[in-house]
């Protein structure tokens, strides 16, 4: 998936030339831009030594300090062209980049909660659904494939052996939630999926529930953090057959 | 009855599990002026101060909260039998990109970091310390990063404005340098998109591995 070569110390290109500028304990503002050029060579010559695939990033940066260095070599080329240093090119990044961890460094030293300190958890879901004024996070689509693969895991294995065609359809399951929320009005993320019984059917009806979300038919959201995930119909009285026929096209 | 407020208002902060706004408390207590809640939460704050408690009444993400100090973590940690949460440094420098320079693109932290942050995103997305803005009107309509009110709670910080400030880097006049410019959670930049998508529709773009296709593709 992810192409990433984790090295002990260096995140990336960025973070090795930092270390070298340091370790030489050079002037950023004046880079002896050979003497950098040749020991970044060297070091993804190690890499490769060691049989560590060098990522296109460390490449890439390899290419722009040769770059720089010829064009040192040549500065006729550019004559009359005198603010401009070739330099310039790896020492603005590179000062983002000092500036960039100076902003880590400085929200790692604050009492980060889970951490340094701690705060009452959330204990009750009774409370919750006591409080009906309360405020809405938006939930993501992780949080509800979250939810869903614990529906999914609560099912039994075994518990239906029995292989059948094609029950569900989202259109019928789409209808099924739209109905059911008509209804309520608000229900659990949870509640949708009671009467199903096997994982593929558990998987048409989530399917139907992200395409009504997609529609914008149904709002997912949680009241806080560690509270059941809700969804909540977003069509207006008026709108309803409108809407009806609309998820009945998109299904 | 000045005594009583401030005892009213020391359970509901007791009870909850997330810091509480002066507005979430007038909420309870909509006989009490704004004002009022305000001296009693500050008369609070001096009280656990002054009688050295284990805990302090911080006031993040546009609330207040009790919490311990951090003295105190070992012990809270063992009760709790889990280990301190952390963020490697690649995904703190991440934060601290979006924290900064937010309303942000993929691209442009790429551009800061030097290196590839998909990975990265995706794991703050679900820790919920970023979040989506909505898509910028560029060539292939790019997802706009933000940080979470998550975040201000998890780094102790009241509000954006309360980042700590960095000492700007002098000699070093770049034109296209912005100052950090912190704007408000829901920026104008939401608008635009509101008018082509529903905002519920930006959350199922999203593909777990990190793809962006857009609605129209």
């Amino acid at each position: 998936m992810e192409y990433e070569v984790k090295l002990e110390i260096f995140e990336g290109p960025l973070d090795l030339l930092l270390h070298l500028i340091h370790k030489n304990e050079l002037d950023i503002f004046d880079i002896p831009i050979t003497k950098i050029a040749d020991q970044y060579l060297a070091y993804l010559d190690m890499m490769k030594a060691l049989n560590i695939s060098v990522a296109g990033d460390f490449l890439v940066m390899a290419s722009t300090l040769i770059h720089i260095k010829s064009k040192m070599l040549l500065p006729g080329l550019n004559d009359g062209d005198e603010g401009e240093d070739p330099r310039d090119e790896i020492m603005r990044p590179l000062l983002e980049y000092m500036r960039l961890k100076e902003m880590a460094e400085e929200l790692s030293e604050r009492e980060i909660l889970g951490k340094d300190v701690f705060a009452r958890q959330d204990f009750s879901l009774d409370q919750d659904q006591i409080d009906a004024e309360v405020p809405r996070l938006d939930v993501n689509l992780f949080q509800l494939i979250d939810a869903f693969k614990r529906i999914m895991e609560q099912i039994e294995p075994g518990a239906d052996l029995t292989l059948r065609y094609e029950k569900w359809s989202i259109k019928d399951k789409s209808q099924l939630i739209v109905s059911l929320l008509k209804e309520k009005g608000e229900m659990f993320f949870d509640e949708i999926f009671t009467g199903d019984r096997t994982v593929s059917e558990l998987i048409v009806t989530f399917l139907a529930l992200l395409e009504l979300v997609h529609t914008g038919l149904v709002r997912v959201f949680q009241p806080s953090h560690s509270s059941g995930i809700r969804l909540v119909a977003h069509f207006d009285q008026n709108e309803r057959t409108d809407n009806d026929e609309k998820y009945g096209e998109t299904a | 009855m000045e005594k009583q407020l401030k005892l009213i208002i020391e359970a509901l902060l007791f009870a909850s599990s997330k810091p509480l706004s002066t507005q979430d408390i007038h909420g309870c207590l909509p006989d009490t002026t704004l004002p009022d809640i305000r001296a009693a939460l500050t008369g609070l704050q001096t009280e656990y101060e002054s009688m050295e408690r284990s805990f302090v009444l911080k006031e993040v993400a546009q609330g207040y909260q009790i919490r311990t100090r951090s003295g105190y973590a070992p012990y809270v940690l063992r009760m709790l039998r889990s280990s301190p949460s952390r963020l490697s440094r690649a995904a703190l420098e991440t934060v601290a990109i979006i924290a900064y320079k937010q309303p942000i693109i993929r691209q442009e932290i790429e551009r800061f970091r030097g290196v590839d942050v998909g990975g990265i995103l995706r794991m703050l997305l679900e820790k919920d310390l970023i979040r989506i803005m909505g898509r910028k009107i560029l060539p292939g309509r790019p997802l706009i990063y933000g940080t979470t009110k998550r975040f201000l709670e998890v780094f102790d910080l009241k509000d954006l404005e309360s980042l700590p400030k960095l000492k700007e880097i002098k000699d070093f006049g770049s034109g296209d340098e912005e100052s950090v410019q912190i704007p408000e959670e829901d920026t104008q930049i939401d608008e635009s998109k509101e008018k082509e998508t529903p905002p519920i529709s930006y959350e199922p773009e999203i593909t777990p591995t990190g793809e962006w296709e857009g609605p129209e593709a």
